[in-house]
């Protein structure tokens, strides 16, 4: 591998976003935007495996040491988050050729794209780098091209949708950065691993106690972790089809990883699960989360919200992995991070051809959907079994090894629990699948009788996802080892030695 | 003697932070927010942080003061009173306060030689003792900003970048059309007209109808005041751009300033002439460039077999590198701060007042 690789992982997409604003052509600007993130791809795949086999990567930027200057360190958790993000973005990229066509004015379509690139750099920014500040940078570069992409969207609710979003996403962002400040003040650095050796001396343990709390709550709200998630739904049923399907695999999934970042590498397994009681705090809000947003879920007819509340329920579950704090319960988290992202940009996306060539995503006016768009009605019922855990699809494997590490701390109640929202997310699913299938329609017009499918370019991206879902679902074995390898890394704490500089 | 003044000025900053929360009438509220952060900057330069206090006032109490007026003039000057008190958003607001507050209390006294920010080997004593000769400039503020921790500045420029094109996406650079000019300010209604008008500017006696609508039509003095100040803002500028390694400045500050010579110009004398000195499609090159600038410079390094934004590499030795690295990041940071700060006026500035 190239040593440079890493840096032009990130470089590439960042120089491409001026590059899509410069030109300002349409098609141009997507061209632009595929080549960069399919670079990225490559090159996160590249870095990925040499992860695996050589392991941890640091990589000096600037060329200076570690704690003056900024520098990546990329293990095999963030070497996956890279692959997940940047594969994600990459098929609904495709995707979004066409949505974007119809939902977004011509003369916008660059900064359309610009915005989306610039997203894509600031969540692998943050994902790659092993500095807490450069994680607030990056951050930024994210959240302000996440606002600019929600912005986007047809419905003129998109806006306060956005507002909204930009309010609760500044505090989150302000309370990280006032916790980096603290930390900064209690042991004068801001590296990673400069920070993991020098929080346990440092004499201002109540300034580490406070930057504890203020990260905690800002990247709870980041992720949108149950009590905090009030900006998810109404967000990602306005924004444009293709930023939903974008975002809910990427965003929030990025988010997590901070959080297991600063709270496992940081400040340290026994800190934050020991003196500090992180499990009273998630474990209660994951489980309220995943019980209450399930339900209500249940009661939505609009398809996105519906998604959307499932979202944040099914965040839940990643968080209660975590919250279970050990080998196992971190195992599934990570297993849940990926396979949600799969699963949910599968749903977004089928659920984005329907708005495609119906214009809505209104569950009671469904009928006969079957019969005009049976490519995208079978995507959307496979990718809900995924959502339920129905076995051979990537859902089973993470609720499995979720509910193993449950019963593996004598916690037999919360795989009762676990179970039962999964039985909540098999009424929503069936309840869209039994209007899609079996209603008849009331007055048969002339134009709802024939098909009229989603072109091409969005069907075969969404395949191509869901045909990923079910291989990883049938080869669970190669998502839970890599989980399982990340779990460990993470459990242990940063590792020093360096397969290159 | 020092410990006082700056007392003095916090005690300020908290009581203009309480009559911001306090006031109704939302441009008060923007005026005294511009006081606010002048007040801040003042308190930076007591705390010796120039670079800083450089930022704080020109960004603080210029720039975003201008925004903020041009984002009043799209709606009403008072808040809507609300009639429920948010007990919740108060208790939320108090428990993180006390939080911060608590946070302090064992933390290093204020200029404490002793503290950890002041001791870390890796860091501050390594960058107040070392960058003289590894990377140069006298001020070490610009050392960490641009070499040290380049890259952060590199995603910080992005940062800027995004919020420009993110105006631009959202409010959009849309020319009035001859026809659409009538909803001006109604009688009663009570918008801030941002820019002077000046179609009227050519000599010809303005109605008094007119005069009362554009109360600084008239106002030659400070046209003519106008004019002889703007070089010197734009000399300024470019100094604080290129004087960066050797006084507080750099390529932030720099754009701000720069911008703020134009949007002068175009309070003054109206968006139209502005716009032929600096049509939007120039400013959009201005910011991709700037931003490209910086993006190629890293590219350069790696090409010449450094790291990324490992200046080191890009002349025989290694102090002539990095100092030609400064020099053409922080050009590119002035170049997309100027494309950005004025394309922001513009976009606010164009929708009702002209």
């Amino acid at each position: 591998m190239n040593v440079q690789i890493p840096a032009l992982l990130i470089l590439v997409p960042f120089t491409a976003a001026p590059l899509c604003v410069l030109f300002r052509h349409a098609v141009a600007s997507w061209v632009i935007a595929f080549c960069a993130n399919f670079f990225s791809f490559f090159a996160a795949c590249v870095v990925l495996s040499h992860v695996r086999s050589e392991g941890v990567i640091r990589y000096k930027v600037g060329g200076w040491m570690a704690p003056a200057g900024i520098e990546y360190y990329i293990d095999t958790l963030n070497a996956a988050v890279l692959v997940l993000v940047s594969g994600i973005s990459l098929i609904v990229l495709v995707y979004s050729y066409h949505t974007t066509k119809k939902e977004v004015s011509l003369s916008k379509h660059h900064l359309f794209y610009a915005a989306w690139l610039m997203c894509l750099t600031g969540l692998m920014g943050i994902a790659i780098t092993g500095d807490a500040f450069n994680v607030f940078v990056f951050l930024e570069v994210s959240s302000l091209a996440t606002y600019m992409l929600i912005s986007f969207g047809k419905d003129r609710r998109a806006l306060t949708a956005t507002f909204r979003y930009l309010i609760m996403g500044s505090v989150g962002a302000s309370f990280i950065l006032i916790g980096i400040g603290f930390l900064y003040a209690a042991t004068g650095t801001l590296n990673m691993i400069d920070l993991a050796e020098r929080i346990p001396d440092s004499e201002s343990q109540r300034a580490v106690l406070v930057a504890f709390s203020f990260i905690c709550i800002g990247v709870m709200i980041k992720a949108a972790i149950f009590p905090l998630h009030a900006w998810l739904p109404n967000a990602y049923t306005y924004a444009p089809t293709a930023v939903t399907a974008f975002l809910s695999g990427t965003a929030t999934k990025v988010s997590l990883y901070v959080l297991l970042r600063f709270f496992f590498s940081i400040f340290g397994f026994e800190f934050s699960f020991g003196q500090m009681l992180l499990t009273g705090v998630l474990l209660p809000a994951a489980i309220v989360g995943f019980l209450l947003m399930s339900l209500v879920a249940v009661f939505q007819t609009d398809l996105r919200r519906m998604l959307a509340y499932s979202s944040v329920a099914q965040l839940g579950y990643i968080v209660a992995g975590i919250a279970l704090a050990s080998q196992a319960g971190l195992t599934a988290g990570i297993v849940h991070i990926v396979n949600h992202a799969l699963v949910k940009s599968a749903l977004f996306m089928s659920v984005g051809c329907i708005i495609y060539q119906i214009g809505h995503a209104h569950r009671p006016s469904f009928d006969n959907l079957f019969k005009r768009m049976p490519f995208t009605c079978i995507a959307f019922i496979i990718s809900g079994f995924g959502l339920i855990g129905v076995p051979l699809t990537v859902g089973f494997i993470s609720k499995f090894a979720l509910i193993e590490a449950s019963l593996e701390q004598n916690y037999w109640w919360l795989a009762v629990l676990i179970l039962v929202s999964s039985l909540m997310a098999l009424v929503y699913v069936a309840r869209v699948a039994e209007v899609m299938l079996f209603r008849k329609s009331r007055q048969e017009t002339p134009e709802s009788s024939g098909m009229s499918e989603a072109p091409m370019s969005m069907l075969v991206p969404m395949y191509l996802l869901i045909a990923i879902g079910l291989y990883f679902g049938i080869n669970g074995s190669a998502t839970l080892s890599l989980a399982g390898e990340a779990a460990s890394q993470l459990l242990s704490g940063f590792t020093m030695e360096l397969s290159q500089q | 003697m020092e410990a006082t003044v700056a007392n003095v000025l916090l005690t300020f900053l908290a009581v203009t932070a309480v009559g911001i929360i306090m006031l109704r009438d939302l441009l008060a509220a923007v005026i005294l927010l511009g006081a606010y952060s002048l007040i801040a900057a003042g308190a930076f330069v007591v705390m010796d942080a120039v670079d800083v206090a450089f930022t704080e006032a020109a960004v603080g109490s210029g720039i975003s003061t201008i925004l903020f007026l041009g984002a009043l003039s799209f709606t009403r000057h008072d808040q809507k009173p609300r009639p429920n008190h948010s007990w919740m958003a108060l208790f939320l607001a108090v428990a993180a306060g006390g939080l911060l507050i608590y946070g302090t209390l064992d933390m290093p006294y204020y200029g404490s030689a002793t503290s950890a920010a002041q001791t870390n080997p890796g860091l501050a004593v390594r960058f107040l003792e070392e960058s003289g000769s590894e990377v140069g400039p006298p001020n070490i503020v610009t050392s960490v900003l641009a070499s040290y921790r380049g890259y952060d500045t590199l995603g910080e420029t992005m940062v800027v970048f995004a919020a420009g094109i993110a105006v631009l996406s959202i409010l959009g650079l849309k020319r009035r059309r001859p026809g659409e000019n009538a909803p001006l300010d109604a009688p009663g209604d009570k918008t801030t007209t941002l820019v002077v008008n000046s179609s009227a500017d050519d000599g010809s006696i303005a109605s008094p109808n007119e005069m009362k609508r554009y109360p600084r039509q008239r106002h030659r003095v400070l046209q003519v005041v106008t004019k002889l100040v703007i070089p010197f803002v734009l000399m300024f500028g470019l100094y604080v751009q290129f004087h960066g390694d050797y006084g507080p400045g750099g390529g932030f500050q720099a754009g701000v300033i720069f911008a703020s010579g134009f949007i002068l110009y175009g309070l003054i004398f109206g968006l139209q002439k502005t716009r032929a000195i600096m049509p939007p499609s120039a400013l959009r090159i201005l910011m991709c460039l700037g931003l490209l600038l910086y993006c190629g410079t890293g590219l350069l390094t790696m090409v010449l077999g450094g790291n990324l934004l490992d200046y080191n590499v890009l002349a025989h030795d290694a102090l002539h590198g990095q100092h030609w690295g400064i020099f053409t990041v922080e050009l590119g940071v002035g170049i997309t701060v100027t494309g950005v700060m004025i394309s922001l006026f513009y976009n606010f500035a164009s929708k009702r007042s002209l």
